[in-house]
């Protein structure tokens, strides 16, 4: 739970970086899609260790194995859960526990289905709103932020993503033992609300400015 | 059913003490072995008898209790590979009343070179004890005093430390020497954690059986030997027969009889009740631990009393007002002059350090004379008429609050007034804090001799149920000392003696004294569900507890004594009469449990008071009007009370044994604190 | 005082249950909760009707035996001012009149004996299978034989605080006893007594644990939030730390 979280923060802080490109230019943007996939002339990734295009397939692969492991360690923790605690109490009062590791499991699934529609958006370009799926990846991505509903469906659905951000760093590291004294539980809370936030606004910063017309 | 385990209620009202008893022949220790005091457990431990290991397992013990003395018994035998089998009535034995204790425990280490000595503890326990404990005994406890400390120290202990890492002590109890060796206010708590995991090991292999709530509600005997023990399974009612080579009882104090006490709820005498009539001798029954600093009672509701570290009369200054008429009023607001610092008027020397029986009697003087402050208790007068009354005297830190500053008593004391803060809701650094005395230790307990076996073979009694090794008052932190003593060190290298001739004949269910035994419980059982009275058990609880606290407590007399015998009898009769159990046994059943406990307590408190009016002497925590010097301080009388006051079970009226005491290598002296 | 109390009722361990309301009336504030239910019970008694059962024993604060539910909080902690076992919480905690639901601990691995007692053994048998440091009475070195700093003696001791109540389970979501089993092994670990043992104890206790049908720690974090002892949620982490380390070591399964 704990590895393939922390990895999967890392892939967030990458995809946020690539975000980020927008700023520079819409090429930029677009070279670094082809980049990814490796279109370019130069080859792509890793090219020629391994064959021109074939990074960007097994590094899907690789994040498919994070999500389905992670997936299944969160199952397995619902599960057990369940079975150790059939009745629930009458009354209820939580004292110490945050919104965010409250809604860790529902919250979960909210993301993986947004992760599923995310991608059936720009990867497979099925649910295209905006333009046609050949468009380049900058102009597509104008387009679809563009609808203003589209840029709040994002900024709910990354509310619920850095939530999970907020527990899940936080108890990643805590379960790797690195939660040793009143101290650490601070700096990592802490760490975790910074990480969070930064993803919150490095996420979000693009498509508003898309909406707002600063980029186009 | 069988209704000849009760016993008819007696209707004597005697005129002289020596009508409440029989006098029978001396007993005598005959285990201890000859030769300088130093040498003697050497000696003993070479003498004894040995068991083969791989004989071991074909022997059982049953061991009842797992407190300091049972649990560290059961895991040294478990580890020395008898097959043994532990019983508790708490949900799991790390719940035993041991875990309570506070202070320390107190070793001959000599650690901080302060001329600490095995023969100086050995002395500090006996005087503390007030010259009423077998000196050979006592003197084993201080030798092997040491041992406790590395033994729990290797199990994970967590001592106090100092920088340097090595283990901290304090000086306690009014001794000279830095002997206590503590872990916070809780040095009890981690003393049974470290004694209870142990058992938990043994329990893991296999050498020991565990039994929860399991109360052992009789003794088997069979050929004069004890030979098993009858339970009840608290959860399903159901009465069961164990049968084993020996049996320990390590079942702790009986301070219970008086309701109010330190001692947790379920704390009985059940056990060595019952062993008492099977024929075990019950050494000086009335000898309990009156303990100054506890939290007073608020009101006729209140279940418990909660003790306070003494170390808070290191600074704190006990005062009662001098009028009667300001009792009422905000401390505060009485002035200097109104205030009546009774300890240090009457004890310019010791002040607020006297020792513990003092500083309890003398609260309870005030109270009387209606100067007592803190909220009015109901109680009733010497003719049965409610009144209510004060209890409690003021401990005042406001002086060492200005000496020290707020934080400087809160260094020393902070957990003790966060602990009165939150049972009070009271600020104590900004009002004084309100104490009375409270039982809180029972010296007595069934007789032993050397080797820790009382006079039925094969029962061995250890820890605060034995009467052994703290005389007539306990010195602080000792009791914890002894408890791993007995479990560790004593009964391990003792028990194999008697053990050597076993197996013994092996008995079943069917055997007719099995059967009795079970028959018996299960009468008891049925008489106490089918008497379907009026009076709920705490009723009677209570009204047995006001009587001992009243008659049999700090300061007793001939008349009040006397008088108590015949009001618990008068109760005890009632209370067969007229009490009302309700559900049926096979169940989870907490009343029957007090029931059965409050049914011997009756009985045991009749004793205490029989004891208390033979032993006309002040001594140890014990004041007799009728013995005191001149200027009303306790007089001991080493001429006709040196000796061990052992009872024998014989209805109403019990056979006195005396088990004289010799004082070869500590001289006599009497106390003084003025 | 007058309160209104909701109190689970179940007769045994087959039974359903239920809540039952029961008025109690002339509570005094300085009355601690146990001894507002001594009270309940009196009063049923005098009536006929059965007690209600809980356990509790030491009323200092200390067995760990006692311990309820009180208004949705183990041992009523969410109307304390302090962290508090059940029978140091006093009524003047409550208002008058107020009405308070009172529940047995509810985990799968502590099934309801009856009203509000529980069966907590599970908790025994997380220390049997390695809760200990392996030391035959008799056998020990003198105990100055191996100093200890200071600072891990402290750490050691905050840990082995710990009373064994189970309002660690009560409270948490996923009814884990990770706290329990972490302040043991956090204990141990910080002594040079506990080193031989220390990797093999973590993966049998924590195998144990997972046996006895606790759940897994999520980092709530409730556990601690109600912990008389204030045990730290960092010895989670440390016995996370030890039992990963414990992969890589040889000894143990």
């Amino acid at each position: 739970m704990a590895i393939t979280g922390l990895a999967l923060v890392a892939f967030l802080l990458m995809h946020m970086s690539g975000n980020l490109k927008m700023f520079i230019s819409g090429e930029a943007f677009d070279h670094y899609a082809h980049w990814l996939k490796g279109e370019g002339d130069e080859g792509g990734i890793l090219y020629p260790l391994i064959p021109q295009g074939w990074f960007i397939w097994i590094f899907r692969l690789g994040m498919m194995a994070v999500i389905l492991l992670h997936i299944y360690s969160a199952v397995t923790l619902w599960r057990r859960a369940k079975i150790a605690n059939p009745d629930t109490y009458v009354a209820k009062r939580r004292l110490a526990q945050t919104y965010s590791a409250r809604t860790m499991r529902w919250g979960g699934i909210i993301l993986l289905t947004g992760v599923i529609f995310h991608l059936l958006q720009f990867t497979v370009r099925a649910t295209l709103f905006s333009g046609t799926a050949d468009a380049a990846p900058h102009e597509m991505v104008l387009g679809e932020f563009s609808i203003w509903w589209m840029v709040v469906a994002y900024a709910i659905w990354m509310v619920a993503v850095c939530m999970h951000i907020r527990h899940g760093f936080w108890s990643a590291f805590t379960t790797l033992g690195a939660n040793t004294s009143l101290k650490a539980q601070r700096v990592l809370n802490g760490c975790a609300w910074v990480i969070a936030i930064l993803l919150y606004i490095g996420f979000m910063i693009m498509p508003v400015a898309v909406l707002t017309g600063v980029l186009n | 059913m069988t209704t000849t385990d009760i016993p008819a209620p007696a209707t004597t009202k005697g005129g002289k003490p020596e009508d409440f008893y029989t006098l029978g022949e001396e007993v005598r220790d005959t285990k201890a072995p000859g030769g300088p005091i130093d040498a003697k457990w050497s000696k003993r431990k070479f003498e004894a008898k040995l068991v083969n290991p791989a004989n071991r397992r074909k022997l059982t013990v049953i061991i009842v209790g797992t407190g300091l003395a049972g649990g560290a018994a059961a895991a040294s035998l478990g580890e020395a590979g008898y097959n043994v089998l532990n019983f508790c009535y708490q949900d799991s034995p790390r719940r035993a009343h041991s875990i309570a204790a506070q202070g320390g425990i107190n070793a001959a280490k000599n650690y901080r070179n302060d001329n600490d000595s095995t023969f100086r503890l050995f002395y500090d326990t006996v005087k503390g004890g007030d010259y009423r404990a077998r000196e050979t005994n006592v003197y084993r406890l201080a030798e092997v005093s040491a041992n406790i400390i590395d033994q729990c120290v290797a199990q994970g202990v967590p001592f106090a430390r100092e920088y340097g890492g090595l283990l901290d002590t304090r000086s306690f109890g009014g001794v000279q020497v830095q002997r206590t060796f503590y872990a916070r206010g809780q040095t009890g708590q981690q003393l049974l954690i470290g004694a209870y995991q142990a058992l938990e090991r043994q329990i893991a292999v296999g050498t020991v059986q565990m039994y929860n709530r399991h109360e052992m509600l009789e003794l088997i005997v069979v050929d004069g030997k004890a030979r098993g023990i009858i339970t009840r399974d608290m959860v399903t009612g159901e009465i069961e027969s164990w049968f084993a080579d020996a049996v320990v009882l390590a079942t702790g104090g009986y301070g219970n009889v008086f309701f109010l006490s330190t001692n947790a709820m379920g704390c009985n005498v059940t056990a060595d009740w019952r062993a008492h009539r099977k024929g075990a001798y019950f050494g000086n029954p009335c000898y309990t631990q009156i303990h100054p600093t506890c939290i007073p009672v608020h009101g006729s509701n209140q279940s418990k009393l909660t003790l306070m570290s003494e170390s808070l009369r290191n600074d704190g200054r006990i005062w009662v007002p001098k009028r009667a008429e300001d009792c009422d009023k905000d401390p505060r607001d009485i002035a200097e002059e109104d205030r009546d610092y009774y300890l240090e008027r009457i004890y310019p020397a010791f002040g607020n350090l006297v020792p513990r029986d003092i500083a309890s009697r003398q609260a309870k003087n005030r109270c009387d004379e209606g100067r007592g402050v803190g909220p009015a208790v109901t109680e009733f007068d010497s003719e049965g008429n409610e009144v209510k009354v004060r209890r409690g005297v003021y401990l005042d830190f406001s002086d060492a609050i200005g000496r020290l500053g707020k934080d400087g008593v809160a260094a020393r004391y902070g957990n003790l007034f966060d602990m009165y803060a939150q049972i009070t809701g009271e600020n104590p650094y900004e009002t004084p804090m309100r104490i009375y005395p409270a039982v809180h230790y029972t010296m007595g307990g069934l007789w032993v001799d050397y080797d820790l076996s009382s006079n039925i073979p094969g029962l061995y009694v250890t820890g605060e149920a034995n009467f052994s090794d703290h005389g007539a008052n306990r010195l602080g932190a000792s009791a914890l000392m002894q408890g791993l003593a007995d479990g560790y060190f004593v009964l391990p290298n003792t028990i194999n003696d008697y053990l050597a001739a076993a197996p013994f004949e092996k008995i079943d269910e069917t055997h007719p004294a099995a059967v009795e035994a079970l028959e018996s419980v299960k009468g008891r059982i049925d008489r106490l569900l089918s008497v379907k009275g009026n009076r709920t058990v705490d009723s009677f609880h209570k009204e047995l507890g006001h009587i001992m606290w009243e008659y049999c407590g700090m300061e007793r007399n001939e008349a009040g004594l006397m008088k108590a015998i015949g009001l618990i009898r008068e109760l005890r009769e009632e209370f067969w009469r007229d009490v009302k159990v309700t559900g049926v046994n096979e169940d989870l059943n907490q009343t029957l449990e007090r029931a059965g406990r409050v049914a011997d307590f009756f009985e045991l408190g009749e004793l205490m008071c029989i004891d208390a009016l033979h032993r006309r002497e002040s001594c140890g925590g014990h004041f007799r009007a009728e013995s005191q010097t001149p200027d009303g301080e306790a007089l001991r009388d080493d001429e006709n009370f040196l000796y061990v006051a052992a009872w024998e079970y014989a209805g109403d009226k019990p056979v006195l044994h005396k088990e004289p005491l010799e004082y070869e290598y500590i001289e006599l002296k009497q106390r003084s604190y003025k | 005082m007058n309160i209104t109390l909701r109190v689970w009722r179940q007769a045994n361990a087959q039974d359903e249950g239920r809540m039952v309301t029961y008025q109690v009336a002339d509570v005094s504030p300085d009355m601690s909760f146990l001894e507002m239910l001594d009270l309940l019970n009196e009063d049923l008694t005098v009536k006929g009707e059965e007690p209600v059962a809980f356990d509790h024993d030491c009323r200092e604060g200390i067995c760990g035996m006692c311990g309820v539910v009180i208004n949705g909080t183990a041992h009523g902690r969410g109307d304390s001012p302090v962290p508090t076992t059940t029978c140091q919480l006093h009524m003047r905690s409550f208002a008058d009149g107020a009405t308070i639901d009172v529940e047995p601990w509810r985990a799968g691995p502590f099934p309801v004996l009856k009203d509000l007692v529980v069966d907590r053994s599970a908790f025994d048998r997380i220390i049997q299978a390695g809760g200990f440091i392996s030391a035959n009475t008799g056998s020990a070195p003198d105990a100055h034989a191996a100093p200890v700093s200071k600072l891990k003696a402290d750490r050691g001791f905050d840990a082995a605080t710990c009373i064994g109540c189970g309002a660690c389970v009560a409270a948490c979501p996923n009814s884990s006893a990770m706290l329990f089993t972490a302040a043991k092994i956090t204990h141990l670990a910080m002594l040079p007594q506990g080193q031989p043992e220390r990797y093999t104890r973590v993966k049998s206790m924590v195998a144990q644990h997972d046996a006895e049908g606790f759940g897994n720690c999520t980092n709530i974090g409730e556990c601690a939030a109600v912990c008389p002892k204030e045990i730290p949620l960092d010895t989670i982490s440390q016995l996370n730390r030890d039992l990963i380390a414990s992969l890589f070591k040889k000894d143990g399964k």
